[in-house]
């Protein structure tokens, strides 16, 4: 008898599309679901950032909601902000959500090509964001509307700009998926879906924190 | 049983000359009792075991260890009792603590504002009406910032670190700040309030004692910056007499803002 | 029915004999993989920025044990001014602080302001938590669920890096112009907002360390779901994961407001912002032009919404070092596990709801009081019952005074002490008097420092064979233990007396102006020279720590006996290659000692597969006992 015809008790990991040998630590569920969680490592792990940007948002609505309900005199949204800029922006950011799904669907179907078009236009959508962003911050700017203003504009400024990061750094993963991170779609396909999952996961949430900040900010 | 835990504390604690405050005091006295019984409790039992299951004397362990429920009355009880001090007396006194009693009509209202690093002692005057106060006239001569056009302002008086208080008559402190957080703590009164910028916080409490020739000093309890350890001020309880007497003395401070 | 002498592995049965020789085989191979594979690995990507779980444990448990002096030293400075108010500092040290700091030997308040504000800040954000949870929860929680890693490693080679650069960003306060942060740990605005620049590197140390330990808490949330090995249900993780993870939850959730929090800070200070300043402020006689309409409490609104589960975050990892090592050494199971795991998660949903017990006299009404002064009585009763299941675990045990059980069993009373005294703190009524006294220094004081940081000893003496395949002296460590015990308490005992008297804390002259101060002042020579105590008690612990590193008595992989996964693994587990050569199955609970009719050892491990009675069980030294079968991938 000898070891190497015993069978494996655990297996490393379900669900490792090839063998690795020993030169990588293999840490398990990292590209299947672990059957009594559902999830894969990276999928679970989105979901708790998420919770933690939810408290983080959480923080700052509520203090937007304090120091209005406090203040003597609060600007309207619509008397100060340009609605049908944050309107187009709006549109824009639920379009690219759409996109995002479909150029993971594209790639879970096997077609590189699509997903990456798809993820492509996701970036642009991004990008549109925040050149309308910046067309916004300006006028504020030339009218001389600073965070320093008055507690609305520091408001105003701080959770959008916060928001406005946010959009940032999901272009900057998207920018990598197309470009450099694209190689690890002939090693590993799942891997490279997961990732655009995953990525898509977090730019839905930040779709819908413009949701809550758009009607917050400019409507009321 | 004595009530050593009382007499304990009540030599830890300041002298308590206020209305309020044998209250609170009996509360702590409570609260430390029950401390004290769960410590021992707990705490002779953990000894005990810590002799008799040593490795040495009990060389085996027993798996399922105990199979008493007394942990859990032990606990049941421990929240009973918190329950019975915190809905008993904690909660009511605090509503007492917060809301002006209906005894106060004849209240000595005084506006105190800290300032880094100095309290600001306001009193209304005969018209028992505060002067209008305002950043813009804030001066060296004039730390309050009073309206000098005000005139509920013209018989006000204000001192710096001295608050003089009358013997049982109930005091209304109206609390504030005018640069960062203070702390207005009044040991011997068993009262502690911050001093918040942009809020008036109301503070009740009646003085049971006189000062006499004693010191007894306003502390700041809040972190203000570098003389936070100095932001000391007086106050003295005195007779209405003597109290009347002071009141005589001061001129009113719109007079020397001007200067 | 089982074949006759044979025990099962995995999910066949064979002879004892030949598991026995496949284990060995199987070691052999992943041993001598490892060697050879450690070559492979550049001294850079092994030591420095390593992904490895437990070099970056080793990694965290260096740094944050470093800050720990660093943080007790700059408490000693304080000690001095306080126990002499106005007295110069001998030569050499005034020498080293310098005569911005300390003109002719005198400290300045700004300076024991910031003495202060940096010994907060350190202890609780750069010592305490990356030591229970960077190291502690690092090097063991893989092993313990008998995983190869964390289930992110570049992620967690992010945090160390994110953390050190914060700790040492915060340090650097001390070299610019107007010192550290100098507005207490808790920063309250205003005061914050006017303060040196130092409290703007403050915050961006902040931001560095949350983002730190935002990453951390994933990776062991996801660590503990998902890389379980199998077998290791919920109700079979040792306490201490339980603890880590509820401690990562709370991490996770908590920390966030206080980076939103700190961004208002930040653009308060930076960019004219007025979130938490209101109109009219008047700064020395100045009006201060700003919008205004801000709200000094919205600051300590979010920051208590950290920070009271902050504290939680500090002793729960401590609780969990404490039941392994007590329940290793009373060779006994924990008495009421379920209600242990029932208690900690019940308290970690309710320190999210008590926060505003810090801010009881900042003019709160009484309906809210209530609320707050309820939550807090309750959230004391899990406490009562994780301390109550710990003594009673004594119960029936045969206790061996091991040095890590002298720390484990010294943290009950003292917990005990720190944790009674939260609850005049607690009932709102009797806070008036004793808010922000040495009474609140003291409280907190019993369960930090006689209760966490001897859990992190307790931790550190019990893990030390695991790490370094060594131990730590027994006699000097037992040196260690007295005389810390005894210091400690002489130290923090007496703050109670000075709090009930009506001290104030973050006085830089301890209270010597205040005339209610004087019949207790001159505790402070006393608790100081304690204090100066401590640091010389620290000596055999340092010494011992790294002399045992190099030249302490070697020991077998399972040195204690222990039943828990990481003690199945090798000693000193290879770096940068897994910790097991097979992922190991579980079949019971953690603390398996003394079974009844089990014959021979008086534990099971977690990982042996059945008990079978006079069935060879194959003793520690060899790891990985029980899954005694390696597949050798081809
Ligand atoms: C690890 C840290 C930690 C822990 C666990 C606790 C636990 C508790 N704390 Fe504490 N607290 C702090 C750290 C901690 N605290 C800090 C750092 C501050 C100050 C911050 C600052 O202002 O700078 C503070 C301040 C603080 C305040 C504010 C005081 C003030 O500023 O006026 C309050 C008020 O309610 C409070 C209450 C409590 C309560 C009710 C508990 C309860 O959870 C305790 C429950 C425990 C028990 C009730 C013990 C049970 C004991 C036994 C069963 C007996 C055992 C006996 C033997 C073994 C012999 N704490
Ligand atoms: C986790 C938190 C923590 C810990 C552990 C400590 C530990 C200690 N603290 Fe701290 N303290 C705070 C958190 C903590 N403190 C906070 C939050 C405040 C409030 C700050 C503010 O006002 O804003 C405070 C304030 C505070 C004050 C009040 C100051 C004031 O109000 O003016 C005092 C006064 O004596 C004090 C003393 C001490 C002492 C003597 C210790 C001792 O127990 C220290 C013991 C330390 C050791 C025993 C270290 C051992 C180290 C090693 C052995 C290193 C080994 C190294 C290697 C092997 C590499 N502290
Ligand atoms: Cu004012 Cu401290
Ligand atoms: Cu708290």
């Amino acid at each position: 008898m000898t070891t190497t015809t015993l069978t494996h008790p655990v297996p490393v990991d379900d669900g490792h599309g090839h063998g690795g040998g020993h030169h990588e630590i293999e840490i398990p569920y990292t590209l299947h679901p672990r059957p009594d969680t559902g999830m894969y490592n990276g999928k679970l792990g989105i979901w708790l950032f998420l919770a933690s940007e939810v408290m983080l948002f959480g923080a700052l609505f509520s203090t937007l909601i304090l120091l209005r309900t406090s203040a003597p005199s609060w600007p309207h949204g619509w008397q100060e902000l340009n609605i049908p800029l944050a309107t187009l922006n709006t549109f824009i950011l639920i379009g690219s959500s759409v996109t995002v799904v479909l150029a993971w669907a594209n790639l879970r179907l096997g077609d590189l090509r699509k997903g990456k078009i798809f993820l492509s236009i996701t970036l642009l959508c991004g990008l549109g964001f925040m050149v309308i962003k910046s067309i916004e911050y300006a006028t504020k700017f030339r009218h001389h509307h600073f965070p320093s203003t008055n507690n609305f504009f520091a408001t105003y400024f701080v959770m959008t700009g916060l928001h406005g990061l946010h959009v940032l750094g999901g272009m900057i993963v998207f920018g990598y998926l197309i470009g450099p991170g694209a190689k690890l779609w002939e090693t590993n396909r799942d891997q490279y879906t997961n990732r655009v999952e995953v990525t898509g996961l977090y730019w839905h949430f930040v779709d819908l924190v413009w949701i809550f900040l758009f009607p917050i900010l400019y409507l009321l | 049983m004595r009530d050593f835990v009382g007499d304990f504390l009540r030599e830890a604690m300041p002298p308590d000359y206020s209305l309020h405050g044998p209250e609170l005091d009996r509360l702590s006295i409570y609260v430390h009792w029950l401390m004290l019984i769960l410590f021992v409790g707990w705490g002779i039992l953990f000894v005990y075991m810590l002799v008799r299951f040593r490795a040495s004397k009990h060389p085996k362990a027993v798996y399922h260890g105990t199979k008493s429920h007394i942990s859990k009355y032990a606990e049941i009880g421990v929240f009973v009792i918190e329950c019975l001090l915190l809905f008993g007396i904690s909660i009511p006194a605090w509503s007492r603590w917060t809301t002006r009693p209906d005894n106060d009509k004849n209240a000595l209202e005084i506006r105190v504002v800290g300032e880094q690093f100095a309290w600001n002692i306001h009193y209304p005057g005969a018209d028992h009406i505060f002067g209008k106060t305002n950043v813009k006239y804030v001066t060296s001569n004039n730390p309050l910032g009073l309206d000098p056009t005000d005139p509920n302002a013209k018989d006000d008086i204000a001192t710096i670190n001295q608050l003089h208080l009358e013997l049982n008559r109930a005091v209304l402190i109206r609390l504030t700040s005018k640069d960062v957080i203070h702390d207005f703590f009044l040991p011997y009164m068993r009262v502690k309030q911050d001093a918040i910028p942009g809020m008036e916080i109301p503070v009740h409490f009646t003085p049971t004692h006189t000062s006499g020739t004693e010191t007894w000093d306003i502390a700041c309890a809040q972190l203000c910056g570098l003389g936070h350890f100095r932001m000391r001020g007086q106050y003295h309880v005195e007779t209405k007499q003597e109290f009347d007497k002071w009141m005589a003395t001061q001129t009113p401070a719109v007079a020397s803002i001007s200067e | 029915m089982p074949p006759k002498r044979q025990i099962r592995v995995g999910n066949q049965w064979m002879y004892a004999r030949d598991a026995r020789r496949a284990l060995e085989e199987a070691i052999r191979v992943s041993e001598s993989e490892a060697k050879a594979h450690e070559h492979h690995v550049p001294f850079i990507r092994k030591y420095v920025f390593s992904t490895d779980h437990k070099w970056i444990g080793i990694q965290y448990a260096i740094t944050a044990l470093t800050f720990l002096l660093l943080g007790f030293s700059l408490m000693l400075l304080m000690r001095w001014q306080l126990a002499f108010p106005g007295k110069p500092f001998p030569a050499l040290i005034a020498k080293f602080l310098g005569s911005s700091n300390a003109p002719g030997g005198v400290m300045l308040p700004e300076f024991y302001n910031q003495l202060g504000a940096m010994h907060g800040t350190i202890m609780v954000f750069l010592a305490i938590v990356p030591l229970a949870v960077g190291a502690f929860g690092n090097y063991v929680v893989p092993l313990q669920i008998g995983a190869p890693d964390m289930a992110f490693p570049k992620l967690n080679m992010m945090s160390y890096w994110l953390y050190l650069p914060g700790g040492l960003l915060m340090m650097s306060g001390f070299f610019i112009p107007g010192g550290a942060a100098n507005s207490g740990w808790t920063s309250y605005p205003p005061l914050s907002i006017i303060a040196t620049n130092g409290q703007t590197i403050w915050i961006l140390g902040m931001v560095l360390l949350i983002t730190s330990s935002l990453l951390g808490s994933i990776n062991f949330i996801v660590t503990i779901f998902q890389l379980r090995a199998k077998g290791l249900t919920f109700m079979r993780l040792p306490f201490f994961v339980w603890a880590q993870l509820i401690t990562s939850f709370l991490l996770l959730l908590a920390f966030p407001p206080l980076e939103a929090a700190a961004i208002l800070q930040l653009m308060d200070r930076v960019a004219g912002t007025s979130f938490f300043l209101p109109s009219g402020l008047v700064i020395s006689g100045t009006p201060l032009h700003n919008a205004g309409g801000g709200n000094p409490l919205l600051w300590q609104h979010l920051f208590w919404f950290l920070a009271h589960p902050e504290v939680y975050v500090l002793i729960l990892p401590g609780m969990g070092i404490i039941s392994e090592v007590i329940a290793n050494n009373t060779r006994k199971p924990l008495w009421g596990y379920k209600s242990l795991v029932g208690a900690g998660v019940f308290l970690g949903f309710m320190s999210f709801v008590v926060w505003a017990h810090h801010m009881f006299l900042t003019g709160m009404g009484t309906a809210i009081s209530a609320f707050f002064q309820t939550t807090t009585m309750i959230i004391s009763i899990p406490s009562v019952i994780i301390l109550t299941a710990l003594i009673i675990s004594l119960w029936g045990a045969s206790i061996r005074f091991t040095v890590p059980m002298l720390f484990a069993l010294a943290f009950l009373p003292m917990f005990g002490i720190g944790g009674l005294t939260g609850l005049p703190l607690g009932l709102a009524a009797s806070d008036i008097h004793l808010h922000d006294t040495y009474y609140v220094i003291g409280h907190f004081h019993y369960v930090v420092a006689p209760g966490t940081i001897f859990a992190m000893f307790a931790g550190i003496y019990y893990w030390f064979p695991k790490a370094t395949g060594r131990q730590m002296n027994e006699f000097w460590g037992k040196v260690h233990f007295w005389l810390s015990l005894v210091c400690i308490n002489c130290i923090f005992m007496p703050m109670f007396y000075q709090g009930l008297a009506g001290v104030s804390r973050r006085l830089y002259d301890g209270g010597a102006q205040y005339m209610h101060a004087k019949p207790v002042i001159h505790t402070n020579v006393f608790i100081s020279s304690a204090a100066w105590l401590l640091l010389v008690a620290q000596f055999p612990f340092i010494i011992n720590f790294f002399y045992s590193i190099f030249k302490g008595r070697r020991v077998e992989a399972n040195h204690w006996h222990a039943t828990t996964l990481e003690w199945s693994a090798a000693s000193a587990p290879p770096l940068a290659h897994g910790n097991f050569a097979v992922l190991p199955v579980v079949y019971r609970g953690p603390y398996e000692y003394s079974v009844p009719d089990h014959e021979g050892d008086d534990y099971l491990p977690q990982n042996v597969p059945e008990d079978q009675p006079g069935a060879p069980v194959p003793a520690g030294g060899g790891a990985l006992h029980g899954t005694a079968v390696a597949q050798k991938e081809s």
